[in-house]
């Protein structure tokens, strides 16, 4: 039902001009935050040498930044399908309260691991399902239980921090933060867990599901895909990692202590968007938020690196990301017809 | 990392220089041949006493009506009628509160979308059930992609198919369209057509075709007619529900007209002039119902015996 002819005559030329179009469409978001994040860096090395161009900052980067993008990399496909998780960051500390019960009384690391990650999956459910068998959005329901899940864990432990010294021992600890031909094991999962996120958005069902529920919710459901189903997996996701981030941090740091997460919301969320994934839903990157996360984690270190008074740090946050998400604004318009 | 990466191998060259397409019958109809092959043959579809309500509010009220075989029922009403959520209830979105569903002489319990597919019902959403920031291909699997294990997607079946479709039943034949374009790239018409190649490619044996004529250009509305010719034609079975009684004048072997959420009428078209159709219509507003004159009841009764439909 298209005009045939007319496109069959100027196809040539005009397919030269969308394969430009294409590209653009397909790859600015992509393109435009890789070349921010370079330029970014460029910045920082030509204002800070000394501390960009020594390795330690990178070992830290590689150790640090994951601890909130872990979470950030599933967040993407929640927010993707159109929902949004306020509350991993409580999930944190109630993940650490089942770690800190099963290795304190059975010594068991790797068990404590899994019990960690399971709570996290119980604590992810939970929201989908509330979010899903009532009908309340999730910004509302995951305030809630970003406050319940907080509250459990404080109350769980009284408060009280707890020294995990003696879990540095284990083979869990090697494995999640020990290091990889010289690479620090947090990044290795991040990596891990980016490539997972990417098969499961783009290459599998579940994100394939997602994309529609995110796009168009009334067509899903005319399409007979199974909404609720979908969402909730993917909160028990964003559960799962959360707790898998905590457990690292907890152990490189060998202390838990019951406000873990608490600083993550913003970093996390704010790699998402600078990453270019859409707050209406439907469309998102993982490459962006990757790439979002380690800029997030980079302009705190820069800024301390270059000496700049403290007072400024916040501003200088709130403008790269306002930077970066107007870059995606334009980006999309001049590339949409 | 996007999921569209570049794979436009697959049909943007045999594409571009395709012959334009004859005005009618609309290329769309090619899809249905292969379609009429493998089919499961001839299905009927009848409701039973089928109320439905919605927080309090009855949208349907104590509906009968039967689909026969190879027959294209025209479905008319208001808005707020009741056409939509009689439709969703046929296609499985929603489920009755209380009747009977029937394919074939069967009754169907717990009527699901996917079950409805499975006994032959593909349903033309307008482009409003289109994903506008999904790729050509995300939309024509929407609800059921072809997958490998473990429910990872076969992606590189699914963009052939896609492209095969828009070549041969779209009549998408410039190359500015892969099966990687989004739909924001589409006009209405080609939203249009994507929509009913989407309904077509997975061999449907009752097409339901809500409102398609809904913001489409004249000529585009006689190729859509011409493909409503094209589902008898192949002997199929379909309900066309338009606003415009002359849009379902001229397809359908018979008339259904919903008030307020009951059948008001239920005759053949070959019964009735244009003209009187338009009084039946006019009638039907003021009163509520409409009492064939011939034989003296009213058509909702004749729908209720007349009930079991064909069968083959």
């Amino acid at each position: 039902m298209t005009e045939a002819v007319k496109n069959a005559e100027s196809s040539t030329a005009f397919g030269r001009r969308w394969t430009a179009r294409t590209f653009g469409a397909r790859w600015a978001s992509q393109i435009g935050i890789t070349f921010a994040f370079v330029l970014m860096w460029v910045a920082f090395i030509s204002l800070a040498p000394t501390t960009f161009l020594d390795s330690p900052i990178y070992v830290s980067f590689a150790q640090t930044t994951p601890y909130f993008a872990l979470p950030a990399l599933l967040l993407t496909m929640v927010i993707v399908s159109g929902d949004i998780d306020l509350s991993f960051v409580s999930i944190y500390g109630l993940a650490m309260v089942g770690f800190v019960a099963v290795e304190k009384t059975n010594g068991n690391v790797g068990l404590a691991v899994l019990a960690a990650v399971l709570i996290g999956a119980l604590a992810g459910l939970v929201n989908g399902v509330i979010v899903t068998g009532l009908g309340i959005p999730a910004l509302v329901v995951t305030i809630g239980t970003q406050y319940l899940y907080r509250g459990l864990t404080l109350a769980l432990v009284s408060g009280k921090s707890y020294a995990l010294v003696e879990a540095q021992d284990s083979a869990a600890y090697q494995l999640l933060d020990g290091r990889f031909l010289g690479i620090p094991m947090q990044f290795v999962w991040l990596v891990l867990v980016a490539v997972g996120t990417w098969l499961l958005l783009f290459r599998h069902r579940l994100g394939h599901n997602g994309h529609v529920i995110g796009d168009n919710r009334p067509a899903a459901e005319l399409m007979g895909i199974p909404i609720s189903r979908t969402r909730i997996w993917l909160f028990v996701f964003v559960g799962m990692a959360s707790a898998l981030a905590s457990v690292m941090q907890s152990l490189q740091v060998s202390n838990f202590y019951p406000q873990i997460g608490n600083a993550y919301l913003l970093p996390a969320l704010a790699a998402v968007f600078v990453g270019g994934t859409s707050v209406f839903g439907g469309r998102g990157t993982v490459w962006g938020t990757f790439i979002g996360a380690f800029m997030i984690g980079g302009i705190q270190a820069a800024i301390v690196a270059m000496g700049v008074e403290a007072y400024w740090i916040q501003v200088i946050y709130g403008g790269i990301i306002l930077l970066a998400v107007s870059i995606h604004a334009v980006l999309q318009s001049r590339f949409e017809r | 990392m996007q999921d569209d990466s570049a794979t436009r191998g697959a049909g943007a060259g045999e594409q571009a220089v395709r012959q334009p397409r004859p005005a009618a019958p609309s290329a769309t109809l090619r899809a249905m041949e292969p379609a009429e092959a493998t089919g499961r043959g001839r299905v009927s579809v009848e409701l039973r006493h089928i109320d439905k309500s919605f927080g309090g509010v009855q949208v349907l009220r104590d509906v009968s009506l039967t689909l026969r075989a190879g027959e294209v029922l025209g479905l008319l009403g208001d808005n707020g009628a009741g056409k939509s959520t009689l439709i969703k209830i046929v296609t499985g979105v929603h489920q009755p509160d209380s009747g009977q569903i029937l394919f074939n002489g069967e009754e169907v319990r717990g009527l699901t979308v996917d079950r409805a597919r499975a006994l032959g019902v593909e349903t033309v959403y307008q482009e409003r059930a289109l994903a506008e920031q999904l790729s050509l291909w995300r939309n024509i699997f929407m609800g059921r992609p072809r997958t490998r294990w473990l429910g990872f997607l076969d992606v590189r079946a699914m963009r052939k198919v896609t492209a095969d479709l828009m070549g041969e039943s779209m009549g998408f034949t410039s190359a500015v369209l892969t099966p990687d374009t989004h739909v924001t790239g589409l006009s209405g018409g080609e939203r249009q057509g994507l929509a009913i190649v989407r309904a077509l490619h997975f061999e449907a044996d009752i097409i339901i075709l809500d409102e398609p004529s809904m913001g489409l250009s004249l000529k585009e509305t006689d190729k859509l007619l011409g493909f409503v010719e094209g589902i008898k034609a192949a002997r199929k079975s379909a309900i066309f529900i338009d606003h415009n009684i002359f849009h379902v004048y001229a397809v359908a072997d018979r008339i259904v007209v919903l008030d307020r959420g009951r059948i008001a009428a239920d005759f053949p078209t070959s019964r009735y002039t244009l003209e009187e159709v338009t009084g039946i219509m006019r009638e039907v507003a003021a009163s509520g119902s409409f009492v064939e004159p011939e034989r003296g009841r009213a058509t909702n009764a004749v729908s209720a015996t007349e009930g079991t439909g064909e069968t083959s």
